[in-house]
């Protein structure tokens, strides 16, 4: 277990770090930034003092070890800092929007297990089958074409031709029928391009496992062949899937962002985009901040559960 | 040279001997060519305004019809066509060069700078690439010299991470100490060696990885943070064509059609030249 343990303080460590070295990136791109923030955020009639006074209220005068320094102290007290132009807490601006982004990547996880097992299961099964075969095209355009081009495939299809969904937004009204409503598209857009990539790591690792001495043996017992399928052949054949799936609800976080705007829906997406647009350099900091940690967060989550089903790894490592 | 060739021309082969290989390599090829050929293949002028006609639908005059200015569709994605392959084929070019000197610098240097640019690596991939991309886009501008720079950089961990990865297997093998033993200088042994030994698993890579540049640039141009107009860039057309969805739906489905098509393709073309180099290579990831 020593060597695990040793393992597991490595990779916490290069976690960290790289946050750190992600945030220095992070602020030193928003330090050379050409054309100064006050100009862009208070236009061409601010008065030279007042744009000083501007820059000094969002730090912007510091050097940058200072910035860097101030922006940590800042976070490990739990604090993101103040919005400049809106004056709310830039905790509160992400906080308002990470459940609805935590909603859309893990939703469409879970749609994605909940059809892509089973589909690669019974691909597997049914190896050659016409099913496997058509599942098989499906899968590769799904996994290739980026989301929000499904995304925007889905809205032409079922909001503009169809006319079923609503399109845009997060409902304001209570009304849970209405919020689920407009959560179905992107959901689903989302979700695709996993369904096929589970589906198809699901099949190829089944297969493996079909083959093997203990599932000859559970069919010469006599048991049901869904039994053997769901209860011995796939707890083996899942653990590469595991892995994926982890690394891919970081992968959804960036293209949940994508999405949120294309359907005009709340989150963290859009909270980066309109700061990106108005240069609102304090609640880009922060949102990027939220997102890098949750991304590096999940990665060394899933690469920790990944080296602890499959002792190997973490001896193979650096 | 002539071997070279003879190599390349083998494992395309070999490439275009699985079905979804050879479709692959035939729009990869059909999409190269229109790159390159695409004054030759407009029918007009892809800024020409024509306001009189905006939005038409097809017709003998425009193929694809004509966006929200008039302009023809089918000339725009045309050359949208070329600067997709454009920014697509330098971005690789960059991240790979870039990627495989530190990679292998990092396998042969000491420690504490060992360390350094593993670390760099790290930090540049604790981003969601989009979302590096968006915020230095955002920040540095979006000419397409930077826009290349930018998404060049969110992929160059990744080429690093393969190329270390393959010196350090490759540098203890028999046949490199023989040469070492045979009194051939490190440099000697990096170059004619080492390099061509991990060269293929970072040009499977590289083909891998060209869709997902597309993706992008697309979805940056969609925001309005990467190429500006009037340059047609698919990513830029799908924006136009999103704002003015509810007048017609056409303009955003040829654009979708086009960026969908241009995946699918090379990633179909780039997972079978994986399985030609090498058969029992897997791969997880989505095109996001």
């Amino acid at each position: 277990m020593r060597l695990f343990e040793s393992y597991v303080f490595n990779r916490v460590l290069t976690a960290v770090m790289s946050v750190f070295g992600a945030m220095l990136v992070i602020v030193m791109l928003l330090n050379v930034v050409p054309g100064d923030p006050a100009t862009a955020l208070l236009g061409p009639m601010a008065t030279p003092e007042y744009a000083r006074q501007f820059i000094a209220e969002m730090g912007l005068d510091q050097p940058i070890y200072v910035r860097l320094w101030r922006f940590f102290t800042q976070v490990a007290a739990g604090n993101l800092g103040t919005d400049v132009i809106s004056g709310r807490s830039v905790n509160a601006i992400v906080w308002a929007a990470l459940p609805h982004t935590f909603a859309l990547a893990l939703g469409s996880m879970a749609l994605a297990c909940l059809i892509g097992i089973p589909a690669g299961v019974y691909g597997a099964v049914h190896k050659g089958s016409v099913a496997d075969t058509l599942m098989a095209m499906i899968s590769v355009v799904v996994v290739s074409v980026p989301s929000f081009i499904l995304g925007i495939f889905l809205l032409i299809v079922f909001s503009i031709w169809l006319n079923w969904l609503p399109v845009l937004g997060v409902s304001d009204s209570a009304d849970l029928g209405d919020q689920l409503a407009r959560m179905v598209l992107p959901t689903v857009a989302l979700a695709l391009g996993w369904i096929g990539l589970i589906a198809r790591l699901v099949r190829t690792s089944m297969l493996e496992a079909l083959g093997q001495n203990y599932v000859r043996t559970a069919r010469a017992y006599g048991l049901r062949e869904n039994m053997i399928h769901y209860k011995y052949a796939l707890k083996n054949a899942i653990i590469p899937t595991l892995a994926i799936i982890g690394m891919g609800i970081g992968r959804l976080l960036g293209g949940a962002v994508l999405i949120e705007i294309i359907f005009a829906r709340q989150g963290l997406g859009s909270v980066l985009y309109a700061a990106l647009q108005a240069r609102n350099f304090s609640v880009l900091q922060g949102s990027v901040f939220i997102v890098v940690v949750i991304f590096v967060a999940i990665n060394l989550l899933t690469e920790l559960s990944y080296s602890f089903f499959d002792p190997r790894i973490r001896y193979n490592r650096r | 040279m002539t071997r070279n060739i003879s190599i390349l021309l083998n494992t395309l082969r070999r490439t275009a001997q699985y079905p979804s290989g050879a479709i692959g390599l035939a729009l990869v090829t059909t999409i190269l060519l229109v790159a390159l050929f695409a004054p030759l293949l407009a029918p007009y002028d892809p800024n020409k305004l024509d306001l009189v006609n905006r939005l038409s639908g097809v017709s003998a005059e425009h193929w694809l019809g004509t966006d929200q200015l008039g302009r023809d569709l089918l000339s725009r994605h045309i050359y949208g066509t070329q600067v997709a392959v454009v920014v697509a084929l330098s971005v690789i070019a960059i991240a790979l060069a870039i990627g495989m000197t530190l990679g292998i610098l990092s396998a042969y240097v000491p420690g504490p700078i060992e360390r350094f640019i593993l670390i760099s690596f790290d930090s540049v991939s604790s981003f969601p690439s989009v979302i590096l991309a968006m915020a230095a886009v955002a920040v540095l501008g979006s000419s397409m010299p930077m826009l290349i720079i930018v998404i060049a950089t969110s992929l160059v961990p990744h080429y690093g991470r393969v190329a270390r990865a393959q010196v350090l297997s490759v540098k203890n093998e028999p046949y490199i100490e023989a040469e070492t033993v045979f009194g051939a200088s490190e440099l000697r042994i990096l170059f004619f060696h080492i390099v061509p030994n991990i060269l293929a698993p970072l040009i499977v890579i590289a083909s891998l990885d060209i869709p997902i540049v597309i993706a992008i640039e697309a979805s940056l141009s969609f925001l309005g943070l990467g190429l500006r107009p009037p340059l047609a860039s698919w990513g830029g057309l799908l924006q136009d064509g999103y704002q003015n969805i509810s007048k017609s739906v056409l303009p955003v489905l040829i654009s979708s059609t086009a960026l969908a098509i241009a995946t699918l393709a090379f990633t179909m073309f780039g997972e079978a030249l994986r399985h030609a180099i090498d058969p029992r290579s897997q791969r997880g990831g989505k095109n996001d």
